[in-house]
């Protein structure tokens, strides 16, 4: 039956969830020898928390079940850890993983809708993620869903967020009265040319979101319990679209990518810096 | 039956092809179809505002925020609503081209992007709100149908027939009020030519409202002894290739014709079909790579060639270079 969410993991199985993530994005992008592997590493502990941590209700055997949570990748060249989620989840066998990025794959670079099956939608090109979840959301109140089905969690990145439909998107969601949404913000400083505060500063971004009329929760977004306890909350409030604003570290988990984070943006590690990080990882170094 | 205006018949009063939006949501609507429409700030204009009246939870505003409204439109269409979004030709595709792209095109979604006030018919408002260049970026998107209409009736077909597919489509409508071609009712199929008059010596083809003129120009043609076949060819893609590929070897001559830059639009579309199948030759009559500008709509079109005559100009060159 496809009525509820998969069985949350305890805290030391959420952890192993986040490991294993970590370790498939490093190996996607050395296979394909490109890719995003700082921005997936920082937002590892909102997906395991999202797909294993009780918060969306989805069913990896019918992922167009009608009223099923969205997750949304609004930052869509965080591929990596999407797939690594979804294949761990059960979408697809984690034998494709390999395949990122290579010609004739359903792991596109960027996501593609229903490509594989669980991307919920197109993107790469960076904004658009809150306005499809608008939509979605007027969809699910249109169809008559129940005020705690169809929920719509969107994560997105803090550079993405220099982009105006973003804010187009947060006015009207609020206005239009969409409690359903749940923007997860991966707060972790940079972006593709460096460091966010230099390039175009988006602070006090908790304050603006407000400001717009949005509910806002702070919390550790390493902190993997942490973080799903702040989506559960989210996703129980009727009141507002909320937003979960994740402080996170671009690269985390893996030493040389988290203390060059803009050099690691989008490119993928040799032999020995793929063999140093899964060593890392599996010692949870960060 | 597709047939066009016969002089016997009493004539219609002008209208807009935009004016035809509102009452087919209405009754697309009351008909039962799953629709919900967008607009953004230009409702009064578009029309898209008349579904509010009955239908008041299937019509949104977002505001002047076309980006926005292109991709909750996607969104929506993702939990299968059909879906209207309205707008100003120059503001969508204008303001929110790659929304279309990657979130309507790319995804494939059930979305009817209802473009109002094309070309510079517009009029008054100048260059800035004078579309010359929406049909050639809209039939660069692989998938993506585009169609423009010559009168309301036509107008009127094409957007009740968008919602019986769940294809992403183009719909360019206009401003000004024009005579009624199709007085007789049009059944409109996506993808094929409307012949509306016969002739051997030339074919002249014609989008949106150089239809009209057109007609009216292939009159002057045959009073001069000159068989000149009339096609509507309202879409521009897929583009009718066989009507083309016949035209071009039954007569010989081709001219196009529409409001849009001559580059990008039906001429080009028309160009690759005879270029790749049938070269014969061609004459354009079109907005020549040039903006637009302010001016009574009547006297645009006079200052950028798009008339009866030019028509006429342009099919006598194209005969003379057979």
């Amino acid at each position: 039956m496809t009525t509820s969410a998969a069985p949350a993991a305890d805290a030391e199985a959420l952890l192993d969830v986040c490991k294993r993530i970590r370790r498939h994005i490093v190996e996607m992008t050395h296979a394909a020898q490109s890719g995003h592997p700082g921005g997936s590493l920082s937002a590892t502990e909102i997906f395991a928390a999202l797909y294993f941590g009780g918060v969306a209700r989805h069913d990896p055997a019918d992922p167009q079940w009608e009223r099923r949570d969205r997750v949304i990748l609004s930052k869509g060249h965080a591929t990596p850890v999407v797939y690594a989620t979804l294949a761990e989840a059960g979408y697809f066998s984690t034998d494709l993983i390999p395949t990122f990025r290579s010609l004739g794959t359903e792991l596109q670079g960027h996501v593609v809708r229903n490509k594989p099956p669980g991307v919920e939608m197109s993107g790469g090109a960076l904004g658009m993620g809150l306005s499809f979840a608008v939509g979605v959301a007027l969809g699910h109140q249109l169809s008559g869903f129940a005020e705690d089905e169809g929920q719509i969690f969107v994560v997105v990145g803090d550079g993405e967020l220099n982009e105006g439909q973003n804010w187009e998107a947060i006015m009207s969601a609020s206005h239009f009265g969409l409690h359903r949404i749940t923007a997860i913000l991966d707060r972790n400083h940079f972006q593709n040319d460096g460091a966010g505060d230099e390039i175009m500063r988006i602070d006090p971004v908790g304050d603006k979101w407000a400001a717009f009329g949005w509910g806002v929760q702070h919390v550790d977004g390493h902190d993997v319990a942490a973080v799903r306890d702040a989506l559960l909350t989210a996703r129980a409030r009727a009141d507002a679209p909320q937003v979960v604003i994740c402080k996170t570290v671009k690269g985390r988990g893996v030493s040389f990518m988290a203390e060059n984070p803009a050099g690691w943006h989008g490119k993928g590690p040799s032999d020995d810096q793929l063999a140093q990080a899964l060593d890392e990882i599996e010692a949870g170094l960060s | 039956m597709t047939t066009a205006r016969a002089a016997a018949f009493p004539q219609p009063p002008p209208a807009a092809t935009r004016e035809a939006y509102g009452p087919a949501l209405v009754k697309l609507a009351e008909a039962g179809h799953d629709i919900v429409a967008l607009d953004a700030d230009l409702s009064a204009s578009t029309g898209g505002n008349k579904l509010a009246g009955s239908f008041p939870d299937r019509w949104f505003t977002v505001g002047a925020a076309e980006a926005n409204m292109i991709s909750i439109a996607a969104g929506l269409a993702s939990t299968g609503k059909t879906v209207y979004a309205a707008s100003f030709a120059v503001f969508m595709p204008g303001h929110c081209f790659d929304q279309i792209r990657v979130h309507i095109a790319q995804q494939r979604m059930n979305v009817k992007l209802i473009a109002s006030h094309g070309g510079i018919s517009v009029g008054e408002d100048g260059a800035s709100a004078q579309a010359i260049e929406d049909l050639a970026l809209m039939t660069s998107l692989p998938g993506m149908n585009v169609v423009v209409p010559c009168d309301s009736v036509e107008a009127d077909a094409m957007i009740c027939r968008a919602a019986e597919d769940v294809e992403p489509w183009y719909i360019r409508l206009g401003r000004p009020k024009l005579p009624v071609v199709y007085t007789e009712g049009r059944h409109f199929e996506l993808g094929a030519a409307d012949q509306l008059r016969d002739g051997n010596d030339v074919t002249l083809i014609a989008c949106g409202l150089m239809v009209e003129p057109t007609i009216r120009a292939a009159d002057v043609l045959a009073q001069e002894g000159i068989g000149a076949r009339v096609l509507n060819m309202a879409t521009i893609k897929p583009l009718d290739e066989q009507a083309v590929i016949q035209a071009a070897h039954e007569t010989g001559a081709i001219v196009c014709a529409e409001e849009h830059n001559v580059i990008g639009g039906l001429g080009s579309a028309v160009a690759r079909t005879l270029a790749r199948h049938c070269p014969a030759p061609m004459e354009q009559v079109g907005i020549e790579d040039r903006f637009g500008q302010s001016g009574p709509w009547t006297a645009l079109l006079q200052e950028y060639g798009l008339t009866a005559e030019s028509v006429v100009a342009a099919a006598k060159r194209a005969i003379a270079r057979k």
